[in-house]
C-alpha cells in the first residue's frame, strides 16, 4: 500500500484512541475532583493538562486551571492541537484522504462522529453532563475501533490500524498511570488514607479496570497491583504488556508479508519481553515514575522506528 | 422560448403519460406528497453520511456541499436508449479516429474536413503526441458526452468530454439512494442496472496497459488530491475498482519507469487512469510550475512503459469549434451517415456566422470555445439588454473564441420542488469506456435545472441530479 496511506491509517487510528484516551483522563480527573479535599482545584486539574503534554498552550491563555477552563481546552477547543475535538477532527480528516482504503462502515462512523462533535458546544455539554460526554466519546471510539476489527480485510491496512491503536493506548495506559505520581497528596499522613483510596479506584476505573482488579485480587487497592494490573497483566487490554503483545503481533505480521526485518520490530520484541519478563518488585525499586518515563520514551522511539519504516 | 413549448418526458404531448411513465405516474399521483419530504430529507442524510460532497469554490474559500438530489427517476425506454447507444458507440469512435489521425497522418485535415489551423494552432493540441502508438489506437477511454432533447425522437448532442469527464459516481450513488428510498418502484419497473460500471471500467484500463504488463497490469488512479472539487469521485472509483488512489508525490520516475512509493517499497505501474489536467501532468514536459504531477512521467509514456487514460492531448476533440466538425469526422472515418445529431452551432470564426450571431445575440446561447462548467457564456434571451451588450463588446475582440447555438427548448421531466412534483429541464450525460471494445453503461447522469424556466444544469450554478432510468422492453 502507498506509504502515505499507511501512514494515515495509522495516525487515524491512533488519533481516535488519543481522543478517548483523553477522556478518560479528564474522567478520571473529574471524578477526583469530586472527592473533598482542602486544596483547590488547581492541583486536581493541572496533571489533566500535563499528562497531554499542553500545560504550556494551556498556560498561554492565562486561565485559571479549574473544571470548566480545563474541560473546554481538552474536549472542545478547536486551537487546542491535543483536544478532543481536534484528534477527531485528524481522525476524520486521515480517514477523509486514505477513504479507498478504508471500509464504507469505518469511514460512516468517523465521519457520523465528527459530525456530531463539530455541533458540541460547551453549554451542550453542560446539559449532558461532562461524564455523559465522556461516555459518548469512548462510545464512539469502541464502535469504530469494532467496526474496523468487524469489517476490514487482514491485510497490510488492518495491520497499520491496529499498530497505531496499540502503540497510542501504550503510551496513554503509561501516563494515566502516572497522573497519581503528579496528583500530590495534601500531605504525608494522607498516603494510604480514604483520598488516596478513592484517587486509585477512580484511576481504575478510568481504564476500565476496576471490577478486574476486586475479580483478580479480592483485596483492597493498594498501588503495586494497580500497577501490576495495568503494566503487567497480559489480560487487561489496556496494560502496556497487552497493548505490546498486539504491537508485536502486528509488526510481525507486516514482516512476514514484506520479508523483511525492521529496526521496529527488534524495538518492539525487545520493549514486549521485558514487560513480559518484568517484577513488578524491580519496577518499584527503579520508582513508578521513573520506570513510566523511560516505558513513554521507548514507546515514542517505537514510533520514530515505525515511520522509518513504512511511512516514508 | 417558454415553458410550454418543451417537451416533456411524463407528459408529452397528450394528456396521458407516455408509455415509459405509465406507472411511475400512477406512483406520483398515488404517493402522498409528506412521503416524497421524507424520503428526500432521508436521501439528504444518506448522502451526508456516505461524504457524497464535491467543494464549490468562491473568491477567498470554499466549502463542501451536496449536489441536490432529486428523488423522482428519469425514464427512457429500451427502444430509446437503443438509438442513443448506436450513436454514441459511433461517435466516439469517430473521434478515437481523428485523435490518431491528428497525431499521425493527418489524413482529415489534408482532405480539407477540416481547416488545419483550426487544429494544429490550438493550443489543445499537444504536438509532443505526434507519432506516439497507442494500444488499439485508443485516445479517449473515458467519454462523457452530453445530450439534450427537444421532441419525442430528437435528441442531439450539445458537447463532448473527452478530457476527464466527471459525474458518473452520481450516476452509481443516485442508483444506490433510490433502491434503498423506493425499493417498491423497482420491483414494479425492470430497470437494467449501471453497478457495474466500475468493473467495466477496470476492464477498459486493463486491455490497454502496456503489452510488456503482461496479464496483471498495475492500474492507479492519479488524483490532483483532496482540494479537487471531484475528489470525492477519484475516491470512490479507486475504492469500486479496488485500486490505489495515487497523488503525484507517491510517484517517482526512475529510468523512464513510474513507480508508487509503498509502505514495502518501491512499486512498478503500469496503467494510470488520471483525473489531472495535461497541463499539470509532468512539470519536465509540460507546465513546469506544477505541483501536482510526476517529474518525468511523460517520458515514461512516451516510452511505452506506461500508458494514461485518457491520453494526452485529446482536448482538442472537445474542443467547441472542433465540435461542429464531428459529424463530418463520423462520415469521413467511418463512412456511416451519424446517428446523433449536433445542435446546430454558428461558429464566429465564420464571417456569415458571426454576422448572424451579432445581430441576433438576444435569442441565441454563446459559449466560449475553452469555457467549461457554464461560466464564460451568453443565454441571450434570460440575460438584460446591458448583460448583452457587454458580452457583444468581449465577444468582438476575439470572436474566434466563440460559438453559438439557438436555446433550445430542452426536454423536462416532474421533479420534486418546493411546490409539489413540477417539470424541470434536463439533460443526459451517458459514459463511453472504450479499450478493446466499447462499452456504454444504460443510462448516464441526468442534470436537472431545479430553479423553474432555467436552462443552466450545471452542479456548480443550482443543478442537480436525478437517476436515469433505462427499461428493459
Amino acid at each position: 500500500m502507498l506509504s502515505r496511506a499507511a501512514d494515515s491509517l495509522y495516525w487515524m487510528a491512533r488519533y481516535i484512541e488519543r481522543a478517548e484516551n483523553m477522556a478518560r483522563i479528564l474522567d478520571v480527573t473529574y471524578r477526583m475532583s469530586l472527592l473533598p479535599t482542602q486544596e483547590g482545584q488547581e492541583l486536581q486539574w493541572l496533571p489533566a493538562l500535563i499528562i497531554a503534554g499542553a500545560e504550556k498552550p494551556f498556560a498561554a491563555r492565562k486561565l485559571q486551571a479549574e473544571a470548566h477552563n480545563v474541560i473546554k481546552f481538552m474536549a472542545l477547543d478547536p486551537d487546542n492541537p491535543s483536544s478532543i475535538h481536534s484528534c477527531m477532527r485528524a481522525a476524520r480528516e486521515n480517514a477523509h484522504a486514505m477513504r479507498a482504503q478504508i471500509t464504507t462502515e469505518m469511514w460512516e462512523s468517523l465521519n457520523a462522529t465528527w459530525l456530531e462533535m463539530r455541533d458540541q458546544d460547551y453549554a451542550k455539554l453542560v446539559a449532558s453532563g461532562f461524564r455523559g460526554f465522556f461516555d459518548w466519546v469512548k462510545d464512539r471510539s469502541h464502535t469504530f475501533r469494532g467496526v474496523a476489527y468487524g469489517t476490514m480485510q487482514r491485510d497490510e491496512a488492518f495491520r497499520f490500524v491496529r499498530v497505531g491503536t496499540f502503540l497510542e493506548r501504550a503510551d496513554s495506559t503509561a501516563r494515566i498511570l502516572d497522573v497519581k505520581y503528579h496528583v500530590l497528596l495534601p500531605s504525608v499522613t494522607d498516603v494510604g488514607g480514604a483520598v488516596d483510596y478513592y484517587q486509585w479506584a477512580a484511576l481504575l476505573r478510568s481504564v476500565s479496570g476496576f471490577r478486574a482488579y476486586r475479580k483478580i485480587y479480592r483485596n483492597v487497592i493498594v498501588p503495586k497491583r494497580v500497577a501490576e494490573l495495568l503494566i503487567l497483566r497480559e489480560d487487561m487490554p489496556r496494560s502496556l504488556l497487552a497493548c505490546f503483545t498486539e504491537l508485536t503481533d502486528n509488526l510481525a505480521g507486516l514482516r512476514d508479508l514484506y520479508r523483511r526485518d525492521y529496526e521496529s520490530t527488534r524495538l518492539a520484541l525487545e520493549v514486549h519481553s521485558k514487560l513480559k519478563f518484568g517484577r513488578m518488585e524491580d519496577i518499584f525499586t527503579q520508582g513508578l515514575h521513573e520506570y513510566l518515563t523511560e516505558f513513554i520514551d521507548r514507546n515514542i522511539a517505537l514510533g520514530h522506528a515505525i515511520h522509518r519504516d513504512f511511512m516514508k | 422560448m417558454t415553458e410550454s413549448v418543451a417537451f416533456d418526458e411524463m407528459g408529452g404531448t397528450g394528456a396521458d403519460a407516455r408509455l415509459p411513465y405509465a406507472q411511475l405516474a400512477d406512483w406520483l399521483r398515488n404517493t402522498p406528497p409528506e412521503r416524497f419530504e421524507q424520503q428526500r430529507r432521508a436521501a439528504d442524510v444518506l448522502f451526508r453520511r456516505l461524504g457524497i460532497t464535491f467543494a464549490v469554490y468562491f473568491e477567498g474559500g470554499s466549502t463542501e456541499r451536496l449536489i441536490p438530489f432529486d428523488i423522482v427517476p428519469r425514464v427512457l425506454s429500451g427502444g430509446e436508449w437503443k438509438s442513443m447507444e448506436a450513436g454514441l458507440v459511433q461517435r466516439v469512435k469517430a473521434l478515437n479516429a481523428f485523435l490518431h489521425d491528428i497525431y499521425h497522418d493527418q489524413d482529415i485535415l489534408r482532405a480539407g474536413k477540416v481547416p488545419s489551423d483550426l487544429v494544429l494552432t490550438n493550443p489543445q493540441y499537444q504536438k509532443e503526441m505526434r507519432g506516439i502508438d497507442l494500444p488499439n489506437r485508443v485516445y479517449t477511454h473515458i467519454s462523457g458526452i452530453d445530450l439534450v432533447r427537444t421532441t419525442e425522437h430528437q435528441f442531439y448532442v450539445l458537447e463532448d468530454n473527452v478530457r476527464t469527464p466527471s459525474g458518473v459516481s452520481y450516476m452509481l450513488e443516485d442508483r444506490e439512494v433510490m433502491m434503498r428510498l423506493f425499493p417498491e418502484l423497482f420491483s414494479s419497473h425492470r430497470v437494467r442496472p449501471v453497478g457495474h460500471y466500475p468493473d467495466e471500467l477496470l476492464k477498459t484500463l486493463r486491455s490497454v496497459a502496456p503489452k510488456a504488463a503482461g496479464d496483471d497490469p498495475t492500474v492507479v488512479l492519479l488524483t490532483p488530491g483532496s482540494f479537487n472539487s471531484a475528489y470525492f469521485e477519484h475516491v470512490f472509483l479507486a475504492e469500486q475498482m479496488g485500486i490505489e488512489l495515487v497523488e503525484g508525490s507517491d510517484l517517482v520516475v526512475q529510468d523512464d519507469v513510474v513507480y508508487m512509493r509503498t509502505s514495502a517499497g518501491l512499486v512498478k505501474i503500469d496503467m494510470i487512469y488520471r483525473r489531472i489536467d495535461d497541463a499539470f501532468l509532468d512539470p519536465k514536459a509540460f507546465r513546469p510550475d506544477s505541483m501536482l504531477g510526476v517529474p518525468g512521467l511523460f517520458g515514461a509514456y512516451r516510452k511505452g512503459n506506461v500508458m494514461l487514460a485518457n491520453a494526452v492531448g485529446t482536448g482538442i476533440a472537445d474542443d467547441k469549434a472542433v465540435y461542429t466538425f464531428v459529424p463530418d469526422m463520423v462520415r469521413f472515418y467511418l463512412g456511416e451517415e451519424p446517428i446523433l445529431e449536433n445542435v446546430p452551432t454558428y461558429s464566429l470564426r465564420k464571417p456569415d456566422d458571426y454576422k448572424y450571431v451579432m445581430e441576433h445575440l438576444g435569442e441565441l446561447v454563446v459559449k466560449e470555445v475553452h469555457g467549461s462548467g457554464g461560466y464564460g457564456m451568453l443565454v441571450g434571451p434570460k440575460s438584460t439588454k446591458a448583460e448583452i451588450e457587454t458580452f457583444r463588446e468581449i465577444v468582438k475582440k476575439t470572436p474566434d473564441n466563440y460559438i453559438a447555438q439557438p436555446t433550445l427548448a430542452l426536454s423536462t421531466c416532474p421533479t420534486f420542488v418546493e411546490e409539489g412534483v413540477a417539470p424541470r429541464h434536463v439533460d443526459l450525460r451517458p459514459y463511453v469506456l472504450t479499450g478493446e471494445n466499447i462499452t456504454v453503461v444504460p443510462g448516464g447522469l441526468t442534470r436537472v435545472a431545479l430553479r423553474k424556466g432555467s436552462l443552466v444544469v450545471n452542479s456548480s450554478q443550482g443543478g442537480g441530479t436525478k437517476d436515469t432510468w433505462v427499461l428493459e422492453d
